[in-house]
């Protein structure tokens, strides 16, 4: 065989970089959207290589439910330091607090869907044309349909039926005054082969991907931390386990699993063998069969 | 696992509704062990809902709203599996002449086309289109599978016959390398297993033959170009004079200290490193993003192509090209449209319409001249600037271009230089 080919995780990436210079020279003003999960890191690891020497042209935005886990806040800002970006915040707190959405109510109430009202008003606050999203077509059936380049209204609408074909390396990012884009560089990424990648990239990850023992409780088929943020119900049983979180998002909503992978080898093992989507242990995807589908018709990310 | 030589196999599958594309997705899915338990509970469910006896494969891959309620697929998704021996994408994509434009799409990145073909049936219109489609966006490899077999009692001559219709058809194109499988998607003969019910087929079932293609010399590894993307300046203390070229090499191999040239303006170089981040790289070959710099200081910005100075590629304000026409507004006689190629953007005019395709028949239509929705012609462009430009045959990545409409903005169409 010939030497000249590219394994799967070298074309990935480089297919991610070429993604990524695309944003920096179609849009004036494009942010990585930051949460602090594994995605979004390594969104800004690809942006690191694709622009090194220089430094990463684009902020970090992080939509902020006001439910954190504190491990994820502490990376965020250690990450950020170190890269010497600009942190943008949208908080879903003080749209609460004015008024701009209203908080859900009872035992099974999220930040969620608010978050989409924060997006907006975050893009459109700090006149961004292009979002770069850690977003994954293997995620969930509407996000199979996904573009890389992926163009929204003036009110930040994902229209499915009026997606702009996308062919071989060709992005067209054009738009018109008040759009955005958003760009999701590791659309053909799996959850295995981000795994893969951290790996061998040995690329820093917040240690509630880890294995560590906490509190929580059993709700919706999944173990969720016990935290100030959790909605208490009455004579709930409160549990002390070893867990680890595959995806991470807002406290309240996000469930553990049980396990023993305290190292990535250890992951990489373990999500290998896993007979469950990631997206599986997320009480926001549980609400209906097209929970997905109408957030991101909405603005969702 | 060993996976640090595993490639990824990109490969497209066009149908429609009753051919059975969904159930074989939906079977190689499942056979090779990628559904994962909660998405298998979901369609376990919804099949029983349905009445149906066994699990419906052809759940696995359900779409949008609009398309569930419809039973049929608009839009190109993508899916992803993953074998100890590849990764791969499938662009799955509608059949239906109406979404000629998804199966383009879909076509426009893959190594490998799936044709389906009903065995009961045999080489019908639809056979034809997706062929031309595989054909035209010139695919290196496509695999006929003849389902249904089950319907047809596994019988080698039906299989027989309709290879032999496929060959007619396939002589008529430009298609390099095609397989043949027989198989029932439905009951998993020859898509993952080797089935028990044609022991007279003795070639590869589906998935050993995706996994072992050799798909290494599909790319152009000869025309080396480079087209640039963006330049990178960082001018910090470390990387006071650091003037970095970065871009995706389309083509061909560069290596440290070829000499070089900066198209269009002509000026020449040599290349002085290559780097991915803090690798230095000695070389570097198709498909890799790097970042490239120069021994001299030349004025070269995104748009420009470096090349080697012996290969170069034609450099034209004039193409003549296959255009597949996306939008529902047709093509308006002399607008001007922005053309972009590689990471160059000019704008352009369709300066004449020579003939359509009938891409059911596959023949000419030379009379009918407006450019519809779906349609396929051959045509002629010019540009207001060079651009830097390979055959479509020879170079996927510099034959290729889209237009974009000034006015919407919008992707209005996709065409192949020849």
């Amino acid at each position: 065989m010939s030497k000249y080919f590219l394994n799967y995780l070298d074309e990935l990436e480089s297919e991610a970089i070429f993604v990524l210079r695309e944003v920096y020279a179609q849009f004036r003003n494009p942010v990585i959207l930051f949460s602090g999960g594994k995605d979004s890191i390594l969104l800004t690891h690809l942006a690191k290589k694709a622009f090194y020497p220089s430094k990463i042209p684009f902020a970090l935005m992080h939509i902020d439910t006001g439910h954190n886990f504190p491990e994820t806040i502490q990376f965020r800002d250690d990450l950020v330091d170190k890269l010497g970006v600009e942190l943008l915040v949208g908080s879903v707190q003080e749209a609460i607090e004015d008024g701009r959405v209203l908080e859900e109510k009872g035992k099974n109430a999220t930040r969620n869907s608010l978050q989409i009202t924060t997006l907006l008003d975050a893009i459109e606050d700090n006149q961004i044309d292009c979002a770069i999203g850690g977003g994954r077509r293997d995620e969930e059936k509407a996000r199979a349909k996904e573009r890389f380049f992926s163009h929204r209204d003036d009110f930040g609408q994902w229209t499915p039926k009026n997606q702009r074909p996308e062919l071989w390396n060709l992005f067209n990012g054009k738009m018109h005054q008040g759009e955005h884009f958003r760009v999701f560089p590791i659309s053909n990424w799996t959850e295995m082969d981000v795994w893969n990648y951290i790996k061998r990239e040995q690329i820093a990850i917040p240690s509630l991907y880890y294995a560590h023992e906490r509190e929580v409780v059993w709700r919706s088929d999944s173990w969720i931390p016990v935290s100030e943020y959790l909605p208490k119900i009455e004579n709930e049983e409160i549990f002390t386990k070893k867990i680890r979180f595959r995806t991470l998002g807002d406290i309240t909503i996000t469930g553990g699993i049980e396990s023993d992978a305290d190292t990535l080898e250890k992951i990489v093992n373990e999500v290998s063998s896993m007979r469950e989507t990631e997206r599986g242990n997320r009480s926001d995807d549980k609400r209906s069969e097209t929970a997905m589908e109408d957030r991101k018709k909405q603005g969702y990310f | 696992m060993k996976i640090d030589k595993n490639q990824l196999l990109r490969f497209t599958t066009a149908g429609s509704v009753d051919d059975g594309k969904s159930t074989l997705i939906g079977r190689l899915l499942y056979d090779s062990k990628s559904i994962f338990e909660d998405q298998l509970d979901a369609v376990e469910k919804t099949s029983k809902r349905k009445g149906h006896e066994k699990v419906d494969l052809a759940l696995f891959t359900d779409g949008l709203k609009d398309e569930r309620e419809q039973g049929i697929t608009i839009d190109v998704a993508y899916r992803y599996f993953t074998t100890p021996k590849r990764k791969f994408i499938i662009a799955d994509t509608p059949g239906h002449i109406q979404y000629t434009r998804n199966m383009v799409t879909g076509a426009s990145t893959a190594n490998v086309a799936l044709i389906l073909i009903d065995a009961r049936k045999g080489v019908i219109e639809q056979t034809k289109r997706h062929s031309y489609i595989a054909s035209l966006l010139q695919i290196s490899h496509v695999i006929v599978c003849i389902n249904k077999m089950d319907l047809v009692d596994y019988k080698e001559e039906v299989f027989d016959d309709i290879v032999h219709q496929y060959e007619d058809l396939s002589s008529k194109m430009m298609i390099k390398d095609v397989r043949y499988i027989p198989i029932s998607a439905l009951e998993g003969d020859n898509v993952v297993h080797r089935s028990e019910n044609m022991k007279w087929y003795q070639n590869a079932p589906l998935l050993h033959t995706l996994e072992t293609l050799h798909i290494s010399s599909d790319n152009n590894m000869i025309d080396a170009r480079f087209p640039v993307q963006t330049v990178l300046r960082p001018q910090s203390e470390e990387h006071r004079d650091y003037r970095g070229y970065a871009g995706r090499i389309a083509s061909g191999i560069f290596r440290i200290g070829d000499a070089v040239k900066v198209l269009p303006s002509g000026f020449t170089s040599t290349i002085k490193s290559m780097n991915i981040q803090d690798t230095q790289l000695k070389e570097a070959f198709s498909e890799m993003s790097v970042a490239i710099t120069l021994e001299d200081d030349i004025d070269i910005s995104r748009g420009d192509m470096l090349v080697k100075i012996n290969n170069s590629p034609q450099v034209t304000q004039d193409i003549t090209a296959m255009l597949c026409w996306f939008n529902e507004e047709s093509a308006r006689p002399r607008a001007k449209y922005v053309l972009r190629h590689t990471t160059n953007s000019q704008k352009a005019i369709i300066k004449e319409i020579l003939y359509k395709v009938d891409v059911n028949a596959i023949k000419r239509v030379e009379n009918d001249k407006e450019l519809k929705m779906n349609d396929i012609s051959k045509v002629k462009i010019r540009t207001t600037a060079p651009l830097m430009v390979d055959e479509y045959m020879q170079n996927r990545n510099t034959g290729s271009f889209i237009l974009v409409d000034e006015a919407t903005n919008e992707t209005v169409a996709a065409g192949m230089i020849m």
